[in-house]
């Protein structure tokens, strides 16, 4: 009897396993928490130090002369995030306004679980199609087939975020409103988006996030420019591209240029995410860490 | 009466119209998954009929000569992905098993660490990359691969004399990256296991680790399965971090710390610089494998396992 309770020999054994695992767990805690910890750590250490208005303002040096900026990167960042969103918002929610409003349909069903997959798809594999399409056919690489290539990302996400918040919409404000006599597009547009807009919000904050951090896809369709934006139909940097590219080069003034960079996304979209968590609420914000 | 007739005609024209829209987007999601496929089917046929099918196990990746085989790369997606499996995925339980076991009683401390988990996602990969170059590599290799070589190095796996960009050193980045999808997903299955499960258990005088061991893991079995398979599937697509310290060799080596190359990274870093059709569209079909990887894994991971927690993981 007591040999199988949690007294005697074979009970401590059992004890003295269970405070083990224990400690396992809560080593696997802190195991997966260092490295945000680290990461943070050094991009403001590292990062931190470059950031003046020159460096705002500026644009790249040859990597022998100090000073110089990363105003390009910033501004490339910014005109083809825009542009992706332009492009994803509107296609993302009608795709979510369908999954939502029209579940039982087949197309639902196909469209709904293609989504699911896009959204984990490698988006080096994206760009690589929009490289194909749009970058060969118009030989070159551009703004606009960065953008392409972000609102690809951008779109199932979006769809995804938009067909929970408005599926959390009660059914019974549909039926008020129809009983009231409003068409179903009115009943849609006036009274399910309007509920549900918080949570549309915050899926499209969290696709910009997204999108503002992705590089893979931008590497084989924009390129890079150590100028201004000038021509969308024309090679364009980024911030995620002026990581990729000057982190690897040798030098170390370029370097400094990445860190910079790196610190400025950090800021971004860890600063995106966690309004996001804090002030929308917590109910989608778990959304990105999956999508 | 005609013109309550007239207003319903014109309601069902504006149901028509909306309804048309947002079909059209979702159709469009469609035809874009079928244009990727086709697109890149069409950009390898050239590949395609060259080589065939040993193009998936042959070794040489030689432009100057023109031939092209694909087999380093796919086997060091499989090696890094694995090794990102093996480290990330006890760590991912042990934190889902936190989360969803050991913080029920700390909401704040449990909501905290949770998020703190979760916002390691939103870091961008490339970000990883710039990292992994210049801290953990140099790091790594110091104080874990050197004396792993120097006294276990008659093992073939730790062979190589390692230099820091590797094999290892890309498994162990992609694990850090795979941590929050896999206990994200993992701790919503195990917070779907009904705690009548877990009382049955404590009421015959088990130990809360015997709960998790006996009761709660097997309950939430397949649901980890497919947490798992999704992190396999980040694993196998990440592209950046890799492509920073993977050290792009297309020689195959059995030894953990030698350099080598994956799928993603070979095409970030060559496309664009091809030297004749024919090289083009090698790299394109590497695309293409890549893409039936990541379609056979998500789908595999969708209509198997992930359907079952689907509702949970997004009210996160």
């Amino acid at each position: 009897m007591t040999t199988n309770g949690l007294s005697g020999n074979r009970g401590r054994r059992r004890r003295v396993f269970n405070r083990l695992m224990n400690v396992l767990i809560y080593a696997a805690l802190v195991a997966a928490i260092i490295p945000l910890v680290a990461i943070v750590g050094e991009v403001v250490i590292q990062g931190l130090p470059q950031i003046n208005l020159g460096f705002l303002t500026g644009l790249p040096r040859p990597p022998t002369i100090p000073g110089g900026g990363i105003f390009n990167a910033i501004e490339g960042s910014a005109v083809m995030v825009g542009l992706a969103a332009l492009i994803a918002v509107p296609l993302g929610v009608g795709a979510g306004i369908y999954f939502s409003e029209w579940p039982e349909s087949r197309l639902s069903f196909i469209s709904s679980f293609t989504n699911d997959v896009l959204a984990e798809f490698p988006t080096i594999t994206l760009g690589i199609f929009v490289y194909l399409v749009v970058v060969l056919t118009t030989h070159t690489f551009s703004a606009i087939a960065g953008a392409i290539a972000l609102s690809i990302v951008m779109i199932p996400i979006v769809a995804r975020t938009t067909e929970e918040s408005l599926k959390l919409v009660p059914h019974t404000l549909r039926e008020a409103s129809m009983a009231l006599g409003i068409p179903r597009w009115k009943t849609v547009i006036r009274i399910v988006i309007s509920t549900g807009k918080s949570g549309l919000a915050t899926g499209i904050l969290l696709s910009i996030a997204r999108a503002a951090g992705e590089t893979a896809p931008l590497v084989v369709t924009a390129l890079w420019s150590v100028y201004p934006v000038t021509n969308l139909w024309g090679p364009t940097g980024s911030l995620p591209y002026l990581i990729f590219y000057y982190g690897l080069s040798p030098y170390q003034i370029w370097h400094g240029y990445a860190w910079g960079g790196a610190f400025l996304l950090v800021v971004f979209m860890l600063g995106l995410n966690l309004s996001v968590k804090l002030l929308i609420g917590r109910r989608f914000a778990g959304v990105r860490a999956e999508i | 009466m005609s013109s309550s007739k007239r207003i319903r005609r014109r309601g069902i024209g504006g149901d028509q119209i909306l309804k048309g829209l947002v079909a059209a987007a979702a159709i469009l999601i469609v035809v874009l998954l079928v244009a990727l496929a086709v697109e890149l089917i069409n950009g390898a046929s050239l590949s395609l009929t060259t080589f065939g099918l040993p193009f998936l196990y042959s070794t040489t990746w030689d432009p100057y000569h023109d031939v092209f085989g694909a087999l380093p790369f796919i086997y060091g997606t499989l090696v890094t992905s694995a090794l990102a499996l093996l480290i990330g995925l006890p760590v991912s339980l042990g934190v889902a098993i936190f989360l969803s076991e050991k913080a029920k009683g700390y909401r704040l401390a449990g909501y905290v660490l949770g998020t703190l988990v979760e916002l390691l996602a939103a870091v961008p990969s490339v970000i990883f990359g710039l990292w992994g170059l210049f801290v953990l590599s140099p790091n790594l290799k110091t104080y874990v691969e050197a004396p792993l070589h120097k006294y276990l190095g008659f093992l073939p796996i730790f062979s190589a004399n390692p230099i820091g960009l590797d094999y290892f050193i890309a498994g162990i980045i992609l694990a850090i990256m795979i941590i929050p999808t896999v206990s994200a997903v993992s701790r919503d299955v195990l917070n779907a296991v009904p705690n009548s499960q877990r009382e049955a258990m404590y009421s015959l005088g088990a130990t809360q680790w015997e709960v998790i061991r006996k009761s709660v893991l097997p309950y939430a079995r397949s649901g980890i399965f497919g947490a798992t398979i999704l992190g396999l599937g980040r694993a196998v697509g990440e592209t950046m971090a890799v492509t920073f310290v993977i050290g792009n060799s297309t020689a195959i080596s059995s030894s953990l710390f030698a350099q080598g190359y994956t799928l993603s990274a070979l095409i970030v870093n060559q496309v664009g610089e091809s030297t004749s059709p024919l090289n083009a569209s090698a790299i394109v079909e590497i695309a293409l494998i890549l893409f039936g990887l990541a379609l056979v894994i998500n789908v595999f991971a969708r209509l198997f396992v992930v359907r079952l927690t689907r509702g949970a993981r997004f009210r996160a």
